[in-house]
């Protein structure tokens, strides 16, 4: 039975350290949802309070209308799977599958059927009188999500699941695990630092940063519409500019330096004219053409559907000092490539690109929001 | 969920128990021994005497400074033979080596004094090599006093070096000698100026823990030692002879045995964590083949030494089958050593077995819970047991036969007499190391393997026994292995409190060596010294190593 998790103003303190503050959260029924952020953000503890292994210090969390607080880990039909996978080493692919069950006493045919089913699932069958240590990572990750899954829990818990495999059973285990958790239909809350990871997997993504949720939403929310430079920077790249911004005849104007004037018409009202502000602008996000900011091409670095340009504006107006422009260039779209030393203009593109405060705290895009 | 609130669940009662066992069986024990070392024997009233007493008679003091001098050289010359051994051993091929390491350790693990026992037998006033040699008109220099037990034990404790050593030079890479190399140093001077600096923290360590070793010896030296008084042997003897007034001072004694060797413990400690180099190899030295002079030389030293070492083992096994009249050897073979030993001290072998494995079992039970309390539930009381187990190493066993005595011999706690203060006494000594083995293991095994059992709805108590209980055996086994050798060859505890019925093997053997009865002694110390072989090949084949930790 999947359950909705709430995190209700939770605080967490280790040795007189406050990690997590008042932190608030809602994980929707039967969704996939993912805490992301840089190590130390608090991810992991808040997941392990969820988990129970670690103590709340102030605040709720309940599953549905419970408040589980008080209930110890091992009450609360949690299915938790580990970044090193803790699969017992003393027993057989099967057997482990099996733990939780045998622990629920259910009747012997009923432990088969269920085993057995969830086995074909993640595609372990032919292991299943193995001991774990004859098994590859991507067969022991599957038997940890066997494990965690066949007791049917009320939430699954995945803990930097992938971060011991290797890049490409990386991407093939999280369309799996994707896979099964959809097919089961399980409410899971999944942590992790790699932002790929956590928007090709998640239905939400709730981004972390020092204990703080910097922002909730769908990962397309969330990429294209960043609620301040941290999630921006964080979640793909973003070339971070001074601009300021401009009003002439009732029309907004963005202005990039001395070289571009742009016209821009979904600002928020928190905008006032002639303030200074940031523009994040992603690579993919300029287009090189006759106009707009002069800039030269320091180094090109050539990745097949992709070509990445190292670029050093004429006037500079990176945010962050010492840093390169980054451009990259959709070889689907284009023939041309250019060469090191070569100076080109750069058209940014008004609809996509977003605009903060000038310390980069909020966006001053009209209707982003921290939580949807 | 308040952190600091006190919950009495299994562990807090299983922490309350432990503190309450320590407190019991040796802190109480300890502090009677310190407090009755400041008492007066008539007058029961706190003085100083003892102590003042003891360095003020020569014939005191100077006991002392054997057990200095005697310990002394004999670490020095454990420490000269041990080093090259493990560089040989290491560095070349030696052909035999898997045999010679069993022999190094057999000769190590079995019981202490059969070493002096059988160098008596050999070369006693009596002994074959005495008759050889006089025969032909040369006086052996006597076996007694100093010299035999700087022989004695030199080859009972050199093994400790090789095991540190080796185990040290196991850890170093290839690749840093042959970096030695390419920068143009080969030879003793890549020795010298490379391998030598890496193992110097291990191999003061391991001589340290020599010179604990045969400071506390007590057999060797109350076999062969004669007028060549030593601390062990004095406090055995003063508390031994006349009875209730010497106790006082020979608990004075005592405490100064402990004061010493708690410098020394702390001396260990302090060397041991500052060995600094983690070293892990990937590729370890190579052994090399040896050509010419060089290979006989180093084959010539390695097995005179390992022979040198085992000798006891084959004299006792040898004359154990040798048929006796009286105190007597006569020629010819028989089983009548066997015969007798069974029939008049049957109860003694048995209750070698019986108390060993009690005491075993509780060790294994204790060692568990310990390693567990400490390292996965770390609160002030967990803190305090850790401190205490540390203890043991710095008790002396006739220290501690002593003070068991003292506590426990009058109400409201008699133990004396019985099997319990064996048992007791047993634990104490050789739990160590099995906790430490247990301890090594369970950092070894991840706690999110624990938590995978508590998310899968499994309480923390029931996942102790079901999985983290079960992790650990494989290391809990090597340790208890050791405790378990350790335990069947105990002489010097047992000695002060065994009584007619509680009489174990090794006080035995002892007690039939004073008595002159060396077939009798012979036929038990091989026993003994089988039933260790067999525990040792035991665990070799259930680790599948042929290696222990010491």
């Amino acid at each position: 039975m999947s359950v909705s998790i709430f995190v209700n103003k939770v605080t967490k303190i280790y040795d007189q350290n406050v990690i997590l503050k008042d932190l608030s959260l809602e994980v929707k029924n039967g969704e996939f949802f993912t805490l992301l952020g840089p190590s130390g953000c608090g991810k992991t503890t808040l997941l392990r309070m969820i988990a129970g292994f670690n103590t709340i210090e102030g605040g709720e969390i309940s599953f549905d209308n419970k408040v589980i607080n008080d209930i110890p880990a091992h009450k609360r039909n949690i299915g938790m799977v580990f970044q090193n996978y803790a699969i017992f080493p003393h027993l057989t692919v099967r057997q482990n599958v099996e733990y939780g069950l045998k622990l629920r006493k259910l009747p012997k045919a009923e432990i088969k059927t269920k085993v057995d089913e969830i086995l074909k699932v993640t595609r372990i069958e032919e292991y299943q009188e193995r001991l774990p240590e004859r098994l590859s990572g991507g067969q022991q990750q599957r038997v940890a999500l066997a494990r965690a899954v066949v007791i049917h829990p009320d939430v699954l818990l995945m803990d930097e699941p992938l971060s011991n495999l290797d890049a490409k059973l990386r991407i093939e285990m999280r369309s799996a695990i994707r896979e099964i958790q959809k097919k089961v239909g399980i409410t899971t809350v999944y942590v992790t630092h790699d932002q790929e990871e956590a928007l090709a997997v998640s239905d939400r993504i709730a981004v972390m940063k020092d204990g703080v949720i910097q922002q909730v939403g769908r990962p397309e929310q969330i990429y294209t519409r960043p609620v301040n430079t941290f999630v921006a920077t964080f979640i793909g790249h973003s070339n971070l500019l001074k601009a300021r911004i401009a009003v002439e005849n009732k029309q907004t104007f963005l202005e990039l330096g001395r070289d571009l004037r742009m016209a821009i018409d979904n600002l928020s009202d928190l905008v006032n004219y002639n303030m200074d502000v940031i523009a994040a602008v992603r690579p993919e996000e300029f287009t090189i053409s006759d106009k707009g900011l002069r800039a030269k091409i320091k180094s090109r670095t050539f990745l097949g559907r992709y070509v990445n340009y190292e670029l050093t504006l004429m006037e500079d107006l990176m945010v962050v000092p010492g840093t390169y422009l980054e451009v990259s260039q959709d070889l689907g779209l284009t023939e041309k490539l250019y060469n090191e030393g070569e100076e080109v203009c750069l058209e940014p593109c008004m609809r996509r690109i977003n605009i903060f405060n000038e310390d980069g705290s909020h966006s001053l895009i009209r209707g982003v929001m921290v939580d949807e | 969920m308040n952190k600091k609130k006190l919950k009495f669940d299994f562990w807090s009662i299983v922490t309350i128990l432990i503190v309450a066992i320590f407190a019991l069986f040796l802190i109480y024990p300890l502090l009677s021994l310190f407090i009755s070392s400041f008492k007066d024997p008539r007058t029961e009233a706190f003085t100083l005497s003892n102590f003042t007493k003891f360095f003020e008679k020569k014939y005191y003091y100077q006991a002392l400074i054997n057990s200095f001098s005697v310990t002394s050289l004999v670490t020095l010359l454990s420490v000269l033979i041990g080093v090259p051994l493990a560089y040989l051993m290491t560095a070349f091929k030696i052909k035999g080596k898997g045999l010679i390491e069993i022999l190094i350790i057999i000769s190590m693990l079995s019981p202490p004094f059969i070493g002096a026992y059988s160098w008596v037998l050999l070369s006693g006033r009596s002994g074959v090599l005495t008759k050889f040699f006089a025969g032909l008109g040369i006086n052996l220099p006597t076996i007694y006093g100093f010299g035999g037990i700087l022989l004695v034990l030199t080859l009972k404790l050199f093994p400790y070096i090789y095991l540190y050593v080796s185990g040290a030079l196991k850890k170093i890479d290839a690749s840093l000698g042959e970096a030695a190399e390419s920068l143009g140093c080969s030879g003793v001077k890549k020795v010298f100026t490379v391998i030598m600096p890496l193992i110097l923290p291990t191999l003061l360590a391991g001589a340290l823990l020599v010179f604990m070793n045969a400071l506390a010896d007590f057999g060797t030296p109350m076999l062969i030692g004669e007028g060549f008084n030593v601390m062990p042997v004095m406090i055995y003897s003063e508390f031994i002879s006349e009875v209730g007034g010497q106790a006082n001072f020979a608990a004075a004694m005592a405490s100064i045995m402990v004061f010493v060797t708690s410098l020394l413990f702390v001396g260990q400690k302090y060397i041991v964590n500052r060995k600094s180099f983690t070293m892990s190899s990937l590729r370890p030295m190579k052994a090399k083949e040896l050509k010419g002079f060089k290979s006989v030389a180093a084959h010539f030293f390695i097995y005179f030494i390992v022979f040198l070492a085992i000798i006891p083992q084959l004299t006792v096994m040898y004359t154990s089958f040798l048929k006796t009249r009286g105190a007597m050897f006569t020629k010819g073979f028989s089983f009548e050593s066997y015969t007798k030993i069974f029939s008049r001290m049957g109860n003694a072998i048995s209750n070698t077995y019986i108390y060993g494995l009690v005491a075993i079992a509780i060790i294994v039970m204790l060692g568990m819970f310990i390693a567990y309390l400490s390292i996965r539930r770390r609160n002030v009381f967990t803190g305090l047991i850790d401190t205490m187990t540390m203890f043991p190493y710095i008790i002396p066993g006739s220290v501690l036969g002593i003070t068991l005595l003292l506590a426990f011999n009058k109400p409201p706690l008699v133990l004396s007499g019985t099997f319990g203060i064996l048992v007791v006494a047993y634990v104490v000594r050789r739990l160590p190391y099995t906790l430490r083995s247990s301890a090594a293991i369970l950092y070894q095994i991840s706690p999110s393997m624990e938590e995978a059992s508590i998310s899968l709805g499994c309480s923390p108590l029931k996942t102790f026994f079901k999985v983290t209980a079960i992790m650990m055996l494989p290391g809990v086994f090597s340790g208890a292995i050791l405790s378990w050798i350790t335990i069947i060859n105990e002489l010097s505890a047992s000695v002060i409190l065994y009584t007619g019925n509680t009489k174990t093997m090794s006080v035995s053997i002892y007690t039939e060596v004073i008595r002159a009865s060396y077939g009798t002694a012979a036929a038990l110390s091989t026993i003994l010294t089988l039933t260790t072989i067999a525990s040792l090949l035991i665990s070799f084949k259930i680790s599948g190593k042929k290696e222990i930790s010491i």
